[in-house]
């Protein structure tokens, strides 16, 4: 035999023997010989013909033929021969499944072997061979094995269980492993807590709702404790999984986040990462005046600044999260700028997002260093790098102010060094820059103008062209260089093309008398010529314009531009919350969320930063909202009870809007002391007019929509004239409802008028809208949609008008709101944006709710709860202000603002004096306590309130936006 | 977890596949195919791709690409840090990681591959424990086991996965006891044209090569560890005593391993040991141009500086170049433009230079780069930074080890632009 010989002469030269020989043998009847060698008597040419088929299996060549004989060689005492036939048994079983069966004897044998070794091998074999039938078996094997003596056993048990799940989960459950593997995380070996935890996190990935890893302070307990004993790699587990951990309050974050700061010495740059990851989240619950706040942040940066000079993957991974905690927290690295500087042999991925992060750090300070390198490297080789570089000294000049002019003239001596690609990018870019600072630096405009010839990209051209129209009054010879590009019109870009047209007709308003010519030519170019529909529709709106209106053309065409925004390229403000929580995963390295992309994770839980508060219940909330996955939150439905108390649903009672309804908190960081919500609104509220009572003085008779402007509060009326229905004094009432204001005027709307307001009625928040037809045709197909605004306002439902509008037609409509829409702060908090559609067009505008409308019904506190509510509230959350002039008795004033959902807790007399014990509760769980001190025959009231950030009091976490502030006064 | 893995050549070809979970096809590699046709160089490949139904997380390292397929959301940098384990793995058995050598071990590799992840969840990725299960081949082995019919397999269980310090394997014994350190590092500095410093930091890294008997609690301490940026260290070194008494305190692993990685970055602290001084230019007109380097010693701290190496990559459109060196030689490779002159030791008293012409390509316009020189160099009995081991200290063994320290200062990423 050939390959016998062969393996004698091996034998003779033994030092050379490698695995080689097995590739040797690929001619004829070779599975044939391997089968002799199989049932060979031998042990060790047993052994060899193993290893043969082995490694034509690894090349891919197919050698299931000899199942049969190579499980016959399973059972021996030698243990690699074992191993062999396992790798063996693992690639093939699955195309034998019938074959494979008979290989479970020994298995199951195995598993009751004296050597720990053999067992786990036994357990871990079985789990890899993907066939059900076999499966079936492994439940006994495997559940000895859960609880065997040996750890490492156990341990490789416990990865078992997360095969198996893949396999078949239903098994799993039903076989209680789950359970069984939730018991090993209080192992007492480290490395068993670390391997159950890995289990648990990959079998939750497919159940996201499961709840598999039920975290509390014991279990966090254990898994610290198993942290600093466990492998490296069971540290990324475990750290990944006390990530998804929210503490109590900040001292158990402090803790932990004390307990994990050593990983970030570890060598293993993954654990670093993962630890970096528990500690951007935690940190996210000290309060930042206290001490260890300030030394956490010092630590993070210089095992960052490490992570950069490992090999270049691990740098890529490392530089895409840096660039996400670099706008979560820019104070990490600000003065690590040089870390950043490119070397010309690092790889090109690495090159752009070290551009990319210079950019960001990039300030005031350190404008000089970044501009001198990214000068450097517009000279670099590598042509992608070199325009990023060019396009990153103006960004520096839009976002650094006092950089620009070094910016530019960094431009500008680019363009000398006339470098096709380089001028062509700095002049994209100097086009943005003087969007950005307007006649400023339009003396470089000559410069440009010189290397107009070298231009042959259209982004290049199409900019090029703007920046000659835009300044064509301050270009003398303006039209001959625009009648240049005329010249090859038709075998310009679209972009080119549109530019053009609008440049021309800049010019012309500009220059009228020498440019009708070349005027005409370009609109008729654009629109007889052309057959590109987005062009001739620009070329006839501007012919037309210009024939019929010139003044109005004007108005249009040279209307002053909005100022380009700061960075264009920040990630918004709630992704970027949820990927700081992704810290270290594929969703960071993509810069999505993992519900984007990831296959597989069927409804990925929404993951948010916790509150600074530290608010248990709190920081719930946003989940419940959220378990749902990824459906969006203006998806839910909100009205609906939760409780299911149909009852009340049909009779339409006041209902508590279930806890779901509250918005989910959106920032956490955001710190707004003092955010005067309701500004002078009270105030007007008891003092403003009380419906021309005579008991009241006279001279306010006209007051409240004056008062509250005088105040200078943010919301207006807001509060304000909740006294202002004046009526039954000493009576509960209806809420107060301003009255209705114009919101879109009729000349803004092509003759739709809107006005209206809005009210809370049984519990519905409603906005009431009267509109108007003062055009000459019919309006029909109204719809509504609204802005993102501070409390999720959304519509409930369809604007619902029904019949056509005519002409000097008016109709009311009411349209009921929920505010579990998307949430975004506002400025007045309160301001709504709100675009309606008609046949006609999109109309937009923006009103301002009074705030009163969030007060919900279930706002009335347990008495208890109030007083030890009220204790904590810190002082800096509380404000103080007088209302003036009411003549309401505290009677009165309590069921008057009972009507308006503010609720009276307490009533104490002190000395002649009133006070008032009350309670606001806004539809996003916040809760607002106020008291109130009314001195009989003294007109002016006093008002302390404030908001506390504690878990008993607030359903909310209050890091919404305008919770950690306290605005009533 | 980690799902599949392939081996591929520089050309593109398959030469290994591991599955852990179920099997992937090859096709998915055409995705990286894909991606490494586009880059211009194998290191630009990006080491994260997506495609329609796996993550490609991929390294180059030796030549060779390590390609890991996965299907969930796992860390990138965990993956990736696996598979330099598994390039190392490869180095230290076999003493080198390459194709050839792969496939000639081909089932080890495969038997390694597998004790090393289990469901894609890292089982044994210490070379200590893995060196238990399976050994490592030697020649003598080799014979022996043919001639024996005894395995390379171990038998026993590793006894050293299952202690709380897993690094180190139980009852070894050697008849001389020693422990070697070599403290190495690497200056990684940018300097611009004029010889200023632009950037400039220090990476560390303490070698261990540790053959003590029994189970030794080593302590060691340096003369001045403040000056340390940020340090990672071993798994074996006690975290909370360096915190406190900056020392470092641990029970060693058997044989060779990195103790600890420091990093310096204080930018005044950093010593440049040489200065170059360069001027590579061409004329306006014609297609002529000069280069002239000289490379002198600045701040060596008294050493000699040794293994001085320029490289530079010059542009693309030059035609030929002829240079002369008063010191070393040069060689020029004319397909990819690489200048490398090797100088060899540093003489303070006669500085060593190169210069003459360069010639463009007929009609070629004047490059628009500049090319960055790359400079390696090793200063022998320095640690740059100044960091001096002060003493190291043997507990809980009764023997007297041989002990020894060793510095060397080398060039890391050193750059001089031009």
């Amino acid at each position: 035999m050939e390959w016998a010989n062969q393996l004698c002469e091996n034998r003779q030269f033994g030092s050379k023997m490698t695995d080689s020989k097995y590739f040797t043998t690929t001619k004829k009847g070779e599975i044939f010989e391997l089968k002799a060698e199989l049932n060979s008597d031998k042990k060790e040419k047993k052994k060899e013909a193993v290893k043969k088929v082995i490694a034509s299996m690894t090349v891919g060549k197919d050698v299931s033929a000899l199942f049969p004989d190579v499980v016959n060689c399973m059972q021996t005492d030698n243990l690699e021969l074992k191993k062999l036939v396992y790798l063996y048994l693992m690639n093939y079983a699955k195309s034998q499944p019938d074959m494979a069966i008979m290989a479970v004897n020994t298995f199951v044998k195995d598993c009751e072997d004296p050597n720990p070794l053999i067992r786990a091998l036994a357990v871990r074999t079985m789990g890899c061979i993907r066939v059900d039938k076999i499966t079936e078996y492994l439940c006994e094997p495997l559940r000895k094995c859960l609880k065997d003596e040996d750890p490492y056993v156990r341990k490789t048990a416990a990865v078992c269980v997360a095969k198996l799940h893949d396999i078949n989960a239903q098994l799993v459950e039903d076989q209680g492993f789950l359970d069984t593997l939730k018991d090993l995380i209080s192992d007492s070996n480290p490395m068993v807590v670390a391997n159950a935890v890995a289990a648990l996190s990959e079998i939750a990935e497919s159940h996201p709702n499961s709840n598999l890893l039920d975290l509390n302070p014991q279990s966090i307990n254990k898994l610290l404790t198993a942290l600093n004993e466990c492998t490296e790699w069971g540290q990324i587990f475990i750290l990944d999984c006390l990530a998804n951990y929210t503490p109590r309050d900040d001292r158990e974050s402090q803790s932990i986040c004390e307990r994990v700061t050593p990983r970030l010495s570890h060598a293993n740059s993954a654990v670093v990462l993962s630890a970096v990851k528990v500690l951007m989240k935690f940190m996210e619950m000290l309060p930042k005046d206290l001490d260890y706040y300030g030394t956490l942040l010092k630590k993070l940066a210089p095992p960052l600044v490490t992570l950069l000079s490992a090999e270049p993957e691990l740098q890529y991974v490392a530089l895409r999260n840096i660039n996400l905690i670099v706008q979560k927290r820019p104070e990490i690295l600000k003065h690590e700028m040089k870390v950043f500087f490119v070397k010309y042999n690092d790889p090109i991925y690495v090159k752009l997002e070290k551009l990319d992060i210079m950019i960001r750090l990039a300030s005031q300070a350190n404008i000089a260093q970044v501009l001198a390198e990214l000068k450097e490297y517009a000279t670099e080789v590598d042509v992608d790098f070199v325009r990023k570089a060019v396009r990153a000294i103006g960004r520096c000049a839009i976002k650094v102010e006092q950089s620009a002019e070094r910016c530019v003239s960094t431009l500008l001596d680019l363009i000398q060094t006339k470098v096709n690609y380089v001028v062509q990018e700095a002049i994209v870019v100097i086009k943005d820059i003087f969007r950005k600072y307007p006649n400023k630096y339009e003396s470089v405009i000559a410069t440009l103008c010189e290397n107009l010839d070298s231009l042959d990209e259209p982004e290049a051209r199409a900019a090029m062209i703007w920046i000659v129209g835009e300044y064509a009054e301050r270009i003398d010879n303006a039209d001959e260089l625009l009648e240049s590009f005329l010249e090859g019109f038709h075998d310009e870009s679209t972009q080119v093309q549109l530019q053009l047209l609008t440049a021309i007709v800049k010019l012309f308003l500009k220059k009228p008398t020498e440019t009708q010519e070349l005027v005409q030519q370009v609109l008729s170019l654009a629109t007889q010529d052309s057959d590109n529909p987005d062009l001739r529709d620009r070329g006839y709106i501007y012919w037309r314009l210009l024939s019929t209106d010139p003044v109005a053309a004007k108005e249009v065409v040279l209307a002053e531009k909005p100022l380009i925004s700061e960075e264009t390229d920040l990630i918004e403000p709630t992704l970027l919350e949820e990927l700081i929580c992704h810290i270290g995963t594929l969703a960071s390295v993509y810069h999505k969320p993992p519900s984007a992309f990831v296959e597989g994770s069927r409804g990925v839980m929404h993951k948010r930063l916790p509150a600074r508060t530290g608010s248990g219940e709190g920081t719930e909330c946003p989940d419940v909202g959220n378990a749902a996955g990824g459906s969006a939150p203006e998806a839910a439905p909100s009205i609906i009870p939760s409780q299911g108390d149909l009852l009340g649903d049909l009779l339409n009672l006041d209902l508590a809007p279930p806890t779901t309804t509250g918005p989910n908190p959106s920032t956490s960081g955001m710190q707004m002391g003092g955010m005067d919500l309701l500004g002078g609104g009270l105030d007007s509220l008891l003092g403003g007019d009380i419906g021309g009572s005579p008991a009241m003085g006279a001279g306010f008779g006209a007051a409240p929509a004056v008062m509250p402007a005088s105040l200078n509060a943010p919301v207006g009326g807001g509060l304000g004239d909740l006294f202002d229905l004046g009526g039954g004094v000493g009576m509960p009432m209806g809420a107060y409802i301003p009255p209705k204001t114009v919101w879109l005027p009729a000349m803004k709307a092509k003759g739709l008028e809107i006005s209206g307001t809005f009210a809370r009625r049984a519990g519905v928040i409603q906005m009431e809208l009267v509109l108007t037809n003062k055009a000459m045709s019919v309006m029909t197909d109204f719809a509504i949609q609204f802005n993102r605004n501070s409390f999720g306002l959304a519509p409930a439902g369809p604007l619902q008008v029904l019949t056509p509008l005519g002409p000097n037609q008016t109709i009311e409509v009411s349209l009921p709101l929920s505010t579990v829409g998307p949430v975004m702060k506002m400025d007045p908090l309160n301001n709504l944006q709100v675009a309606v559609k008609n046949n006609i067009d999109v109309f937009y505008f923006s009103c301002q709710y009074p705030i009163s409308m969030l007060f919900v019904e279930d706002g009335k506190m347990e008495r208890q709860v109030f007083l030890a509510t009220w204790k904590d509230i810190p002082n800096d959350n509380e404000s103080q202000f007088q209302i003036q002039d009411c003549h309401l008795n505290s009677e009165a004033a309590s069921n008057k603002l009972q009507g308006s959902n503010i609720f009276t807790i307490a009533k104490r007399t002190v000395e002649g004096q009133d006070m008032l014990y009350m309670a606001i509760k806004l539809s996003n769980g916040i809760w607002v306590l106020a008291e109130l001190k009314v001195q009989a025959g003294n007109p002016n009231y006093t008002v302390s309130s404030g908001t506390r950030r504690d878990r008993s009091c607030f359903t909310c976490p209050s890091n919404c936006p305008m919770a950690s502030g306290c605005w009533l006064s | 977890m980690i799902n599949s893995l392939f081996l591929i050549n520089p050309s593109g070809e398959i030469f290994l596949e591991k599955h852990w979970k179920s099997v992937v096809s090859r096709s998915v590699c055409d995705y990286f195919l894909e991606a490494k046709e586009k880059a211009l160089e194998p290191e630009d490949v990006p080491p994260v791709i997506h495609t329609p139904h796996h993550y490609l997380i991929s390294i180059y390292r030796d030549k060779l690409f390590f390609l890991s397929v996965i299907q969930t959301e796992v860390p990138p940098l965990f993956v990736i840090e696996f598979l330099h384990r598994v390039a190392e793995m490869i180095q230290d058995y076999f003493g080198e990681c390459s194709e050839t050598v792969v496939k000639d071990h081909m089932v080890m590799v495969y038997e390694l591959l597998e004790e090393m992840l289990d469901n894609g969840f890292p089982l044994a990725t210490e070379s200590n424990v893995l060196k238990e299960m399976i050994r490592p081949p030697t020649i003598l082995r080799s014979v022996v086991n043919t001639l024996t019919g005894t395995s390379n397999v171990g038998d026993t269980l590793p006894t050293g996965q299952l202690s709380t310090i897993p690094w180190r394997r139980a009852g070894v014994r050697y008849t001389n006891n020693e422990a070697y350190f070599d403290v190495v590092e690497e200056i990684d500095a940018i300097l611009d044209q004029s010889g200023t410093t632009v950037f400039a930091e220090i990476q560390g890294v303490v070698e261990a090569c540790v053959k003590l008997s029994g189970m030794p609690d080593l302590t060691l301490s340096f003369m001045n560890p403040r000056l340390l940026d940020d340090v990672s260290f071993h798994p074996c070194v006690r975290y909370k005593l360096w915190e406190s008494e900056r020392v470092l305190s641990f029970i060693p692993p058997d044989g060779n391993f990195t103790l600890m990685t420091y990093h310096v970055n204080a930018q005044n602290l950093v010593a440049i040991p040489v200065y170059v001084k360069q001027s590579i230019s061409f004329f306006e007109c014609g297609s002529d141009g000069r280069l002239d380097v000289t490379v002198g010693p600045k701040q060596t701290m008294g050493k000699t500086v040794e293994g001085v190496m320029v490289t530079v990559h010059l542009p693309k459109t030059i035609l030929s170049i002829n240079l002369t060196a008063t010191q070393g030689s040069y060689t020029y490779d004319n397909g990819t433009k690489l200048l490398v002159w090797d100088i060899g030791k540093l003489n303070p008293q006669k500085l060593p230079n190169l210069r003459g012409s360069l010639s463009l390509q007929a009609g070629a316009p004047k490059p628009e780069e500049n090319p960055s020189l790359n400079i390696d160099l090793k200063i022998q009995q320095l640690a740059i930074s100044g960091l001096k081991v002060n003493r190291l200290d043997m507990f809980g063994e009764k023997y007297k080890p041989f002990k020894g320290v060793k510095y060397i200062t080398k060039a890391g990423k050193f750059q001089v632009r031009t």
